[in-house]
């Protein structure tokens, strides 16, 4: 039973990564119906500025949790504004083209950043200095959590809050929710449309930079591919919980983490990967539209 | 526009004409080129970066001590990048053997990718010396297939044995990387010296090389209650497992094999691989005036001490360096078959025939990392050495003899 606890926190732990990279997707699909599968890669980035800025301030020779926060911070700030430039420079230009066309640049992107990665970064794995130190925290039951998965949560939670708090009672996200239902409805409005697409990337970039983060601090391998099969699954998670519904993304994400932890640990690390797709499969066959999806109906 | 169409075919047949004298000046120009592969990038990076600086050192060394050359020709290394991946180690040989026209290969580190590469030298009859690939099916490839170092069913015995015999354990858990024959064959080898010597086995879990998440196996391992955990694998997995198993109270020793050996094990692990063991293939501790003048002059040319797959590495140029001066001296007629000028000719074939004969009969050779004799399976028979890891530090604690 303690095992099966243990597993049940891993997972969560692991799936909230998930749940924050999701929601990037989510939120840009819902208001451009676009997959921007350079999401990942944006993931990516924000564990790379992480890791340069936790150099410059030298966070892993004298780790303080400010200089913590201060790497989260940056990191995020920093991947908000690449993706406002991705946004800008790469899909605006394609944005009254056929969605295909969209899709594509996307790939584009994607393989683009990976790439300038392996040039910028080298390709050989960097590793993430120790930002807090490690230590358990038992929960009973012969349950443990590191403060380091504790953080995590902490700061998924944090996050997935502001951003609900964001969508639902400001008036950006309320412009955010009107794009996402019409964009020349929104415009007739008086929301710049244009404005709100970018503010979204913003706010999408700086969740996968988050996660690069949290990720890094408890495993701390980087390199510039560690973005493709992350991105894949939090895509999945996404499409599972309903694409383009946010707390969707959130359950898809963390339903994707369990899934992951428990068949690896009672059944075999080989069908890790594989699960995700299964998930995906077995959810486009029963509920095409996602757990929290609307069913709707294309006149043709 | 008339004159432009009829220029074309003129500049072009021009740079063909150029091409094909570049070809021959560079036959004209005789040297022996002896080719080396492995992983400059990719995860496990320092295997390929430590070869190739073990391989430039023995010719560096060959510069001092002979002007570069052996028999009269100049002495050229060629490096592949294989980016840790089988499939592009098989291409970095196909260049090697196909471009490059290589004498001999060194290479690789890991086994799964000198696997990929075995072949490819075996049918092209060019003998390929793998310094530290460990598994047993690399050399079965074929007699073109060599190494310098033991193979893993000793391996796996080793720290069985020691498991069993120095530290008392009774009950180990594997976690091995189900996608690399090292870590496979190492798991299994060592499943089977340790239930012989009275041990059992009371978990068994993988994993695959790239994973980021482990916590997963490490709990199924921890309700087991095992006195030590296995990982055959390769020192950044091992690093990320270790600090996973201390967040999750997991306190026994972790015990694994020389994939470990690398300068980022510990720079990866840290803390928390105090207290566990691996065998490799040399302890730089060890006061062998052999070793002790190669780290030095490792250190003066590379400015870090290297680990033993440099070690190996040099062994593995210096072995074959010596084979082709003794073909030099007995038979310059067949040793003239090796310059670069004679590419593709049945002399080339017949002095790699011969080349690859002198290495089979390697005896005794005086290596950095101990005396190296190839046995009819063209394996080295060496004691392995078991270092504990000790406040931060790689630790000698025990020479275990085959």
């Amino acid at each position: 039973m303690s095992e099966f606890l243990q597993q049940l926190v891993n997972g969560v732990t692991w799936g909230s990564v998930y749940a924050l990279i999701a929601l990037g997707y989510t939120m840009v699909y819902g208001i451009l119906r676009l997959i921007n599968f350079a999401h990942g890669d944006i993931y990516m980035l924000g564990a790379f500025i992480g890791l340069y800025t936790s150099n410059w301030l030298r966070a892993g020779e004298a780790p303080s949790p400010a200089k913590a926060i201060a790497v989260l911070l940056t990191s995020m700030a920093a991947c908000a504004l690449i993706g406002m430039l991705i946004e800008r420079l790469a899909y605006k230009p394609v944005r009254r083209s056929p969605r295909l066309s969209a899709l594509i640049t996307a790939i584009g992107v994607s393989l683009l950043l990976e790439n300038g990665g392996a040039l910028l970064f080298g390709a050989d794995p960097k590793f993430f200095p120790q930002l807090i130190p490690s230590h358990n925290i038992a929960l009973g039951m012969g349950v443990t959590l590191s403060n380091q998965q504790l953080i995590v949560l902490v700061v998924s939670v944090v996050l997935m809050t502001l951003l609900r708090l964001l969508v639902l009672h400001t008036r950006v996200g309320k412009a955010m929710q009107a794009v996402s239902h019409n964009h020349m409805a929104a415009s007739l409005m008086g929301i710049s449309v244009d404005r709100i697409i970018t503010f979204t990337f913003m706010i999408g970039s700086a969740l996968a930079a988050a996660a690069g983060v949290l990720v890094a601090l408890q495993s701390p391998k980087i390199e510039p591919y560690m973005g493709i099969m992350p991105g894949l699954k939090a895509f999945v998670a996404a499409v599972l919980g309903g694409i383009g519904n946010i707390p969707g993304a959130v359950v898809g994400g963390l339903v994707m983490g369990v899934a992951e932890v428990l068949v690896t640990g009672y059944l075999s690390p080989t069908y890790r990967d594989a699960i995700a797709f299964v998930l995906l499969i077995v959810i486009l066959l029963v509920r095409p539209a996602g757990i929290f999806g609307k069913a709707v109906t294309e006149k043709v | 526009m008339k004159l432009r169409s009829s220029l074309g075919p003129l500049a072009a047949l021009a740079l063909l004409g150029a091409l094909a004298a570049g070809c021959s000046s560079g036959g004209g120009h005789a040297e022996i080129v002896i080719g080396e592969y492995g992983s400059l990038t990719g995860s496990d990076a320092t295997f390929g970066q430590s070869t190739k600086m073990g391989v430039e050192l023995a010719l560096t060394e060959l510069g001092q001590n002979q002007g570069g050359k052996i028999g009269g020709l100049p002495v050229r290394i060629v490096s592949e990048d294989d980016q840790g991946k089988p499939e592009e180690a098989a291409n970095a040989v196909q260049k090697l053997l196909n471009q490059d026209q290589v004498v001999a290969v060194i290479g690789e580190v890991a086994s799964s990718r000198s696997l990929a590469a075995a072949p490819i030298c075996q049918q092209a009859g060019v003998p390929m010396v793998s310094p530290s690939s460990t598994n047993p099916k690399v050399t079965e490839v074929g007699d073109d297939i060599f190494r310098m170092c033991f193979i893993d069913p000793f391996q796996g015995t080793v720290m069985a044995r020691f498991a069993r015999t120095n530290l008392g354990l009774k009950k180990v858990a594997i976690l091995k990387d189900i996608k690399s024959d090292y870590s496979v064959g190492l798991a299994q080898y060592f499943t089977d010296a340790f239930t012989k010597g009275g041990g059992t086995i009371v978990a068994e879990q993988a994993y695959t090389a790239g994973d980021q998440e482990f916590s997963a196996q490490l709990t199924a391992i921890k309700a087991h209650h095992p006195d030590a955990i296995f990982i055959p694998g390769y020192y950044t997995e091992v690093g990320l497992i270790g600090r996973k198993a201390r967040e999750l109270g997991i306190d026994v020793p972790l015990l694994g094999g020389d994939g470990w050996e690398s300068e980022q094990l510990l720079a990866i692990g840290g803390d928390a691989l105090n207290g566990s063991y691996y065998s490799n293939h040399f302890a730089v501790d060890n006061p062998d005036p052999r070793l002790q003048g190669f780290l030095a002059r490792f250190k003066a040319k590379f400015g870090k001490e290297p680990d033993a797959i440099g070690g190996l590495a040099y062994d593995a140029a210096n072995v074959i360096f010596g084979c082709m001066q003794k073909l030099a001296a007995s038979d310059p007629a067949a040793f003239a078959g090796l310059s670069s000028t004679k590419a593709g000719t049945p002399e080339r074939k017949a002095a790699e025939a011969k080349l690859r004969d002198l290495i089979a009969a390697t005896s005794a050779y005086p290596g950095v990392t101990g005396v190296i004799t190839l046995d009819s399976h063209r394996n080295a028979t060496k004691p392995a050495v078991v270092l504990e890891i000790k406040g931060g530090k790689k630790v000698y604690n025990t020479t275990i003899n085959p």
